[in-house]
């Protein structure tokens, strides 16, 4: 083993800033990363073993003991549930027989949840061995236990290949891109790969940083900050190297259009990076990619090497003299928190991914301590085109604070789920008709950390200046038990999620879920409500980055818009209802030492 | 006008806290001019002999007894104030609470490696005894608790302006020196 850790650590230049890559390779390697294997890390990185265990022990696919030759990673997100993956779990224990959370003694299959996957659109869905299965139905669990029985190869268990580039040899996966609008009026329209590159050289570094402020351009990630102001804060920083990174991690809950301009139009992206490379200046680019799109990466890879072949990645770019620039893509290993552009640095130097202070902000000091530029896949898919049409034909699409488009996931009860690129300022009615979602209770914008809304609100538009979203929408039909089914997954979701660094985006979260499961149980008070709202706007001053600081979200907003179910919970005018049972509670240690419990 | 009534508990507590409102040191001749004792480990006074007006609580709740008194004194105050870490998250007692309550006991009874001369392996189950909950509560899952006074234990100073402020029905006085803790 020592020697197969060790190579693998020599692939990287025994570089202790890739620790992420290094730990990735030997849980691919041994399923695992044994405590023989953290040993020899951290012997050969020089670095102590609590060190590399702070870093492994942070993220979801890493593990110390083996996860099973099939491991399979079920979604449990909200849409998953409500597309029947309590029953797909079932069936997966049923037909292997352990529950979820364990491996067969054998070793063969383990079982085990995972927050969203980024396949809302074609839930229940799983990931075997990183290689996603969508659609799963009862019969096709059986058919996927029956090749782990077989030892079937993972790869070969796929069956019939998804739409578009899913086919594609370099992927072959059933993943649907289901895009929803192919005619889309930015990324959608067809252009030739390197034309918007060819334009962006021909002008100076500075004109293009203009072009961008001037299209009013801002990031498609959520926050929606000016583009163009990134880039020229970058470059008037007046670091050593500047470094642009192209954030692929999407991981809130109902997100997916990133997988689908990855899979779709992996060109136009990267074509974006070295566009916003070349204008501040930078010699590396990263993609930083989900582990959960681990399957994308050597098709990824494959797109880049040909951009390379064809001059438009490298050294010389385009034979412009001093213009050299690279691309690495670095995986992650699953942590929502790592969306954060602070957090996703920390990752992509090998550690916790845990949010910075700020400031100073990454265009000042990120990744290694240099200016760095962190933009979302959309934003730099977006630059392309803005560098081809103009600014003004830019800001003549969308309202006057959100030019351009926006690429929708739309998930959850309608008719058509997938991706969607409309125009800002579209409202929620018009996208909802659109989607063939009829009968609607609620929709969730942005996802948990965004707002749940009700039809009363649905007359809003979909902009920076009305409803921001980073894309995620799941429409939540009237037959949902909106606080059970979805209020409640996403607070857990926070709290598995949480870096732990804040006190209440660690503590609140849980004190909240506890007080919500009391009105749950109906235990509940008039008084647990103003709780619930008072202590969670909280949240928002109290914690670092935007993970903590809409942790509470789910809870806030449905409190703001769907009131009256909450207080249907409430059972009773007292001011206070414990749930303390004193017989329940008493009940194993008088039994433990032979005693008749006597309560009263 | 009589003076306002207090009475004072340690459930699953150390008796830190009833320490720290000792360390009131020479300000306990002005607080029994302000206020009369009744049911407390101060006087000794062991059960209540009329309503009070503030009941301090140290400790959480550990055991059936814990819950009763607990109760009585929800019956017996006007207003209750759970004093230190214990009584608002349980505490160090509540460390045992990811542990099956069967291991607990066989730790302290059988298995410890302090217990010696328990030979014939005897569980305490006699009916005088309280009984042993399936984990450590904080006072406010049992009962309505009206303030909450932070500190392991909570500075004198706490307890004592929080004491002053109940009684006079000013504002409490919060300066950072008594609220932090390091």
């Amino acid at each position: 083993m020592k020697d197969k850790v060790q190579n693998i650590i020599g692939e990287y230049q025994n570089d202790k800033n890739r620790l992420m890559d290094i730990l990735i390779d030997i849980q691919a390697e041994f399923k695992c990363i044994p405590a023989e294997a953290i040993e020899t890390i951290a012997g050969q990185l020089i670095m102590s073993k609590a060190d590399v265990r702070q870093t492994l022990s942070f993220y979801h696919f890493f593990t110390t003991e083996p996860t099973g030759k099939y491991t399979v990673y079920l979604n449990d997100s909200v849409v998953a549930e409500m597309m029947g993956r309590n029953e797909i779990a079932k069936a997966f224990e049923n037909e292997i027989g352990v529950k979820f959370g364990s491996v067969t003694d054998d070793g063969l299959v383990g079982l085990f949840n995972t927050a969203d996957i980024g396949m809302n659109d074609q839930e229940p869905a799983a990931l075997i061995n990183g290689v996603p299965f969508t659609n799963l139905t009862i019969s096709k669990v059986k058919e996927l236990v029956a090749g782990f029985k077989a030892g079937r190869e993972v790869k070969d268990m796929v069956g019939k290949c998804g739409d578009g580039m899913n086919a594609d040899e370099r992927i072959m996966s059933m993943v649907n891109s289901n895009c929803q609008r192919k005619h889309g009026s930015i990324l959608c329209l067809e252009y030739e790969v390197g034309s918007a590159l060819k334009r962006a050289v021909n002008i100076t570094r500075e004109a293009v940083i203009e072009t961008m402020r001037s299209s009013n351009l801002r990031g498609r990630g959520g926050a929606g900050f000016p583009a163009g102001l990134k880039w020229e804060f970058c470059r008037k920083s007046g670091g050593d190297i500047n470094y642009l990174v192209c954030n692929a991690d999407e991981g809130e809950p109902g997100t997916f259009k990133d997988r689908v301009l990855l899979t779709e139009m992996p060109e136009q992206m990267f074509e974006g990076m070295v566009i916003a490379g070349y204008a501040i200046d930078a010699d590396e680019g990263v993609l930083y990619l989900r582990a959960e799109y681990y399957y994308l990466k050597a098709y990824l890879e494959d797109v880049l090497q040909k951009m390379r072949n064809d001059n438009l990645l490298g050294d010389k770019i385009l034979d412009v003299e001093g213009f050299n620039f690279d691309i690495r893509i670095q995986m992650g290993a699953g942590a929502y928190v790592c969306g954060e552009e602070s957090a996703l640095i920390e990752s992509m130097e090998g550690k916790r991914g845990e949010p910075r202070n700020r400031p100073p902000f990454p265009v000042q000091s990120g990744y290694h301590n240099e200016p760095t530029v962190v933009n979302n896949v959309e934003t730099l898919s977006t630059v392309v085109k803005i560098i081809l049409h103009s600014a003004d034909w830019f800001k003549a699409i969308g309202t006057r604070e959100s030019a351009g488009t926006k690429v929708l996931s739309i998930s959850g009860d309608c008719k058509n789920p997938g991706v969607y690129e409309v125009e800002y300022g579209i409202s929620v009615n018009e996208m909802l008709e659109m989607v063939g979602a009829t009968s609607v209770q609620a929709v969730q914008v942005a996802g948990p950390s965004g707002a749940c809304i009700g039809p009363d609100k649905f007359n809003q538009t979909i902009a920076f200046e009305d409803l921001a979203t980073g894309g995620a929408m799941i429409v939540i039909g009237k037959d949902r038990d909106l606080l059970k089914e979805v209020v409640l997954n996403y607070i857990s979701f926070f709290i598995d999620e949480s870096c732990g660094s804040c006190a209440p985006c660690r503590s609140l979260t849980l004190i909240l879920k506890n007080k919500f499961l009391k009105l749950l149980n109906g235990y509940g008070t008039m008084k647990d409500i103003d709780e619930l709202y008072s202590w969670g706007k909280y949240m928002k001053q109290a914690n670092r980055c935007g993970l903590g600081q809409t942790a509470a979200n789910p809870i806030l907003t449905t409190i703001e818009n769907f009131r009256p179910l909450y207080e249907a919970l409430v059972k009773t005018d007292d001011e206070f209802v414990s749930e303390f049972n004193m017989d329940k509670a008493v009940e194993a240690s008088c039994k433990y030492v032979d005693r008749i419990p006597n309560v009263h | 006008m009589s003076k306002p009534v207090v009475a004072t508990t340690s459930l699953a507590g150390c008796f830190g806290c009833h320490m720290s409102l000792l360390d009131i040191d020479e300000r306990i001749l002005e607080l029994i001019e302000l206020v009369e004792f009744n049911k407390s480990p101060i006087d000794d006074i062991k059960t209540f002999t009329k309503q009070c007006d503030i009941g301090l609580i140290e400790g959480g709740c550990c055991n059936s007894e814990n819950v009763h008194v607990l109760k009585d004194f929800r019956k017996n105050c006007k207003i209750l104030v759970s004093v230190g870490e214990c009584a608002i998250m349980g505490g160090l007692p509540a460390l045992r609470n990811g542990i099956p309550i069967e291991e607990c006991i066989r730790e302290a009874y059988l298995d410890g490696p302090t217990v010696s001369l328990n030979e014939e392996q005897i569980l305490p189950n006699d009916d005088e005894l309280p009984m042993l909950l399936d984990k450590v509560y904080p006072c406010h899952e049992i009962v309505k608790i009206d303030y909450y006074l932070p500190g392991c234990p909570p500075r004198a100073d706490l307890i004592w302006n929080a004491l002053i402020a109940l009684v006079t029905g000013d504002e409490m006085k919060l300066p950072y020196e008594v609220v932090k803790f390091d």
